[in-house]
């Protein structure tokens, strides 16, 4: 994304200036505008809204939001895209992983503006109506998740890599989820469902 | 009495049957606490302490009030705080984001306090004191013994005198503690993510005195707890009183590092342990003084000696305490520490006295479960190809180990379950139990579809909700043997009832109807009727029954044992497990594919222990300097090893639980294999390549 693009006559380098280049923080709230409500109420928290455009799972949404809200923050809970977990907030455990234009990002590690114009594939969007994607279908078989919070994540990264490369190795399985923990210990379950899932593809298609 | 059928009889126990709520869980239509979005929702936050130990003076809350979109404050909550994370204030606010920065909005004045955050220090009389007024930071000394040790040591050909160092594990559940409280009227419904809704609906009633039958809490999905999450804590009453005051819901999740700080830990051990044998093998003597720290609570104790038998011991144990976060249970509290310790000294005793380690353990090991299983996983592991330790040259050596480990487990004769048929033919159960991960939804499901003998898709669990019959919290691997033979007890009395229905339409005695498969058959008028022809003489009024646990179905106590082999590069330290073999017995297994995907994850959980995990205190402000999950490091998928998991059978027990007992017997196992493959021996965990490194250094100049 370039630097100047505009998010209701924000720019991007401006804003990111703002907030000292941090996602949320105290350090942002030093520097901040005060406008109307400020006046009313003593402390107002964010500079003016901005309006974004996200494709989410094939539907087009339009929302105003505070600048500083992470796409993590949006997904969750401006669109109700509850599936996509929260755990660290700080981009060290994949539980938030989604496919924005074809790759996966860390949904906690981005803000919103930056993904205005963009499409985003969440977990929620994966199944066809009651058709579940092959990958869906493998966790469920394989037993490849006990409490389940990490397997949106995982199950992310696992479409990804598929998308890319339609016969991974084992290693290569375990590379294109090793951003992705676990605390039930569900991996060797998680690799033999993405491999499985691979296999059926291939067969599928 | 009732018994389970026999295996070869069964369609949904002792099967691979997939999760009941596998769907939802990947499709990411399960609700987790963390999920719940209510009408007018507001978000609430914890002021944490920054000192490891003040007295809190002053909580000036006037301009969090004054911030826009604050709704509810909650000033002073203690007059004294702890540990670097303890609670201080409250808020609850629009957004998450001015809930956080409402905390930097409060003024607090402190009167800092002197503090402790190593137990070794600690313990001693010249250190400061974790709560003010006391004398020492000591619990209360335990003493136990059996025979008398001087004789044991004096008939021992060899003995080994070590102590022994295990580190502080967080539980690092990925759902972070947390809680969404709503009022309605005076009731009080809570979602919270613990593993016990009535535990926590109880104590809840306790801590705001309140009727215990205006407060309902809810789980129907849980992000993992491993011990850490028996309620209530603090934060479901500092949210319920959020809550109130703003007359609104309030969602109150905790952070990471939260959750590293303030709510719980497996607690730290130091165990200084002499042991002694004779040449022949015989074990003659045992002897532990060991302390350990659970911060400001206690629980560091150890089950010592583990699993050997010891003619003559004595152990001595307190806990010590620091200006630290509060230890929980964690996965087989204490029987890790115990193991690593143990198997550690096995090893070295059986190098001593030039006895193969297994040998050793088979001769000292009164368990019989265990002795076949020792002897199932050696054949399947290859443990004759182990080498002498250290005797591997270049700069990759791989090393075998063996560890084993017990648990108790077993059924709350408490618990109770009420099964309903309805007259469409469907069924379902109502059971206040929880599923923290371990597929309760499912077994419950299993054992009710089984009993009925109809399709699992015609029957509905219904589970994590304190408004269900009362059932243990999900902790000691009870949950099994607890909730499975009570749903099969209230199913069984539910059949009846509608036999009895058939019955009394027929005017015959129930005795002359048999139910097999979907279909009752009338004796002696050649008559049959299906499953749902007989529910329909239901006549629009479903039918129920309670019931209540009885013995005969479940069991407690097992054993199990698992093997490792691991690769340690000598030039980087690094250590890398390569499969793990697991023989563990649980009697009867409900599920064969959920029982599996458990003990990979005890097993997960061992390599983590061992090789990763650790808390870090700085000894100079308190802090936890990696309360986050890149530094305080979990296993990954590039740590994995292969895993052989094979369950001894021992069925005709009855069921009991997994949770725990996979979780030890791999910690001694792979520390072992550490010492098989560099020939010297590691005394504390983790073990961290700088470890290995210094032991290797250590060796080759000694």
């Amino acid at each position: 994304m370039s630097e100047d693009k505009n998010h209701d006559g924000l720019s991007r380098r401006r804003f990111m200036k703002g907030i000292g280049g941090g996602v949320v923080g105290t350090a942002v709230l030093t520097s901040v505008r005060r406008g109307k409500a400020a006046e009313k109420y003593g402390i107002v928290i964010g500079p003016e809204k901005a309006k974004i455009t996200l494709t989410v799972n094939g539907t087009q949404k339009t929302l105003e939001i505070d600048p500083r809200m992470t796409l993590l923050d949006v997904l969750r809970n401006r669109l109700s895209f509850t599936g996509t977990k929260q755990v660290c907030n700080k981009g060290q455990c994949g539980a938030c992983t989604v496919i924005l234009d074809g790759r996966t990002v860390l949904a906690c590690s981005m803000l919103a503006i930056d993904a205005d114009g963009t499409s985003i594939e969440t977990i929620e969007g994966l199944a066809d109506g009651d058709t579940l994607h092959p990958i869906q279908e493998q966790f469920i078989k394989n037993d490849a998740l006990q409490c389940g919070f990490c397997t949106p994540g995982f199950i992310m990264s696992g479409v990804v890599l598929l998308r890319h490369n339609p016969s991974p190795t084992m290693d290569e399985i375990k590379e294109a989820v090793s951003g992705n923990l676990c605390r039930c210990g569900t991996y060797p379950h998680i690799f033999k469902a993405i491999d499985d899932a691979a296999k059926a593809m291939k067969k599928g298609g | 009495m009732s018994k389970w059928k026999a295996l070869e009889k069964m369609t949904y126990i002792h099967q691979e049957i997939t999760r009941v709520d596998g769907a939802a869980k990947v499709s990411g239509k399960a609700e987790y606490t963390y999920d719940i979005q209510r009408q007018g929702m507001l978000y609430g936050r914890i002021l944490r302490s920054p000192h490891p130990h003040a007295k809190v003076l002053n909580v000036d809350t006037s301009k969090v009030e004054t911030l826009h979109g604050v709704k509810a404050v909650l000033g002073k909550i203690k007059d004294e705080v702890y540990f670097v994370g303890d609670d201080v204030a409250a808020v609850a606010a629009e957004s998450e984001a001015i809930a956080e920065y409402a905390l930097t909005l409060f003024k607090v004045d402190y009167e800092v306090l002197p503090f402790t955050v190593r137990e070794q220090e600690a313990k001693e009389e010249d250190t400061p004191k974790v709560f003010s007024g006391r004398d020492n930071n000591l619990g209360q000394v335990r003493e136990n013994s059996e025979g008398d040790v001087e004789k044991g040591f004096a008939e021992a050909d060899a003995i080994i005198e070590r102590t022994y160092h295990l580190n502080v594990q967080v539980h690092t559940p990925l759902e972070s503690h947390g809680c969404v409280c709503e009022w309605r009227g005076d009731d009080l419904y809570m979602w919270d993510s613990t593993q016990g809704v009535h535990g926590t609906r109880s104590g809840m009633a306790r801590a705001l005195e309140m009727p215990e039958n205006q407060i309902h809490v809810i789980t129907h999905h849980m992000g993992g707890g491993f011990g850490s999450k028996f309620g209530p804590k603090s934060y479901n009453i500092h949210c319920a009183d959020l809550a109130k005051k703003a007359g609104a819901p309030v969602k109150l999740m905790l952070n990471r590092e939260e959750e590293m700080l303030a709510v719980g830990n497996r607690p730290s051990s130091f165990q200084t342990i002499k042991m002694g044998a004779k040449k022949d093998g015989t074990l003659t003597a045992f002897q532990m003084d060991s302390f350990g720290t659970g911060g400001v609570s206690g629980g560091a104790g150890v089950p010592q000696p583990y699993i050997y038998s010891f003619p003559h011991w004595k152990t001595r144990h307190v806990d010590v305490h620091i200006n630290a976060g509060p230890s929980t249970p964690m996965r087989a509290p204490g029987h890790p520490q115990a193991n690593f310790a143990m198997e550690s000294a096995m090893d070295e005793l059986a190098e001593k006295l030039g006895i193969d380690p297994l040998n050793f353990r088979l001769q000292n090991d009164p368990n019989q479960a265990r002795q076949q299983e020792f002897k199932i996983g050696a054949e399947k592991f290859g443990w004759n190809r182990r080498k002498p330790s250290g005797s591997q040259k270049g700069h990759l050596v791989r090393g075998f180990g063996v560890g084993a480990g017990r648990w108790g487990g077993g059924g709350n004769k408490r618990t109770q379950a009420i099964a309903t048929i309805y007259p469409d033919g469907k069924a379902d159960v109502k059971i206040g139990t929880q599923d923290i991960g371990v597929g309760t939804w499912t077994i419950v499901a299993s054992v009710l579809a089984e009993e009925l003998e109809i399709d699992l898709a015609d029957v509905k669990p219904l589970i994590g909700e304190s408004d269900y019959p009362w059932a243990p919290n999900s902790g000691g691997s009870q949950t099994a043997a607890s909730v499975t033979p009570t749903v099969k007890l209230a199913a069984e009395k539910v059949k009846s009832a509608l036999i009895q229905v058939v019955a009394d339409e027929y005017g015959i005695p129930a005795e002359q109807i048999t139910y097999r498969k979907k279909t009752f058959t009338i004796s002696g008028k050649g008559e049959t009727l299906t499953w749902k022809q007989a529910c329909s003489l239901l006549d629009g009024k479903p039918v129920s029954e309670m019931a209540q646990w009885q013995e005969g179905l479940s069991d407690s106590g097992t054993a199990g044992c698992q093997f490792a082999e691991v690769e340690v590069d000598t030039e980087t330290g690094k250590v890398k497990v390569l499969r793990m073999v697991a023989v563990q017995d649980c009697g009867l297994v409900v599920n064969l594919l959920t029982a599996k995907s458990q003990v990979n994850g005890a097993i997960i959980g061992e390599v983590g222990y061992t090789l990763l995990e650790n808390r870090l205190l700085d000894a100079d402000t308190g802090i936890m300097p990696n309360a986050d999950l890149e530094n305080y490091k979990i296993p990954g998928a590039l740590e994995m090893p292969e895993f052989d998991v094979s369950f001894f059978d021992e069925h005709e027990r009855g069921v009991i639980g997994l949770g725990e007992p996979p979780a030890i017997p791999g910690v001694g196992a792979i520390a072992n294999a550490v010492s098989n493959a560099i020939g010297t021996r590691l005394y504390e965990l983790p073990i961290t390549p700088d470890k290995v490194l210094m032991a290797i250094e250590t060796r080759k100049e000694g």
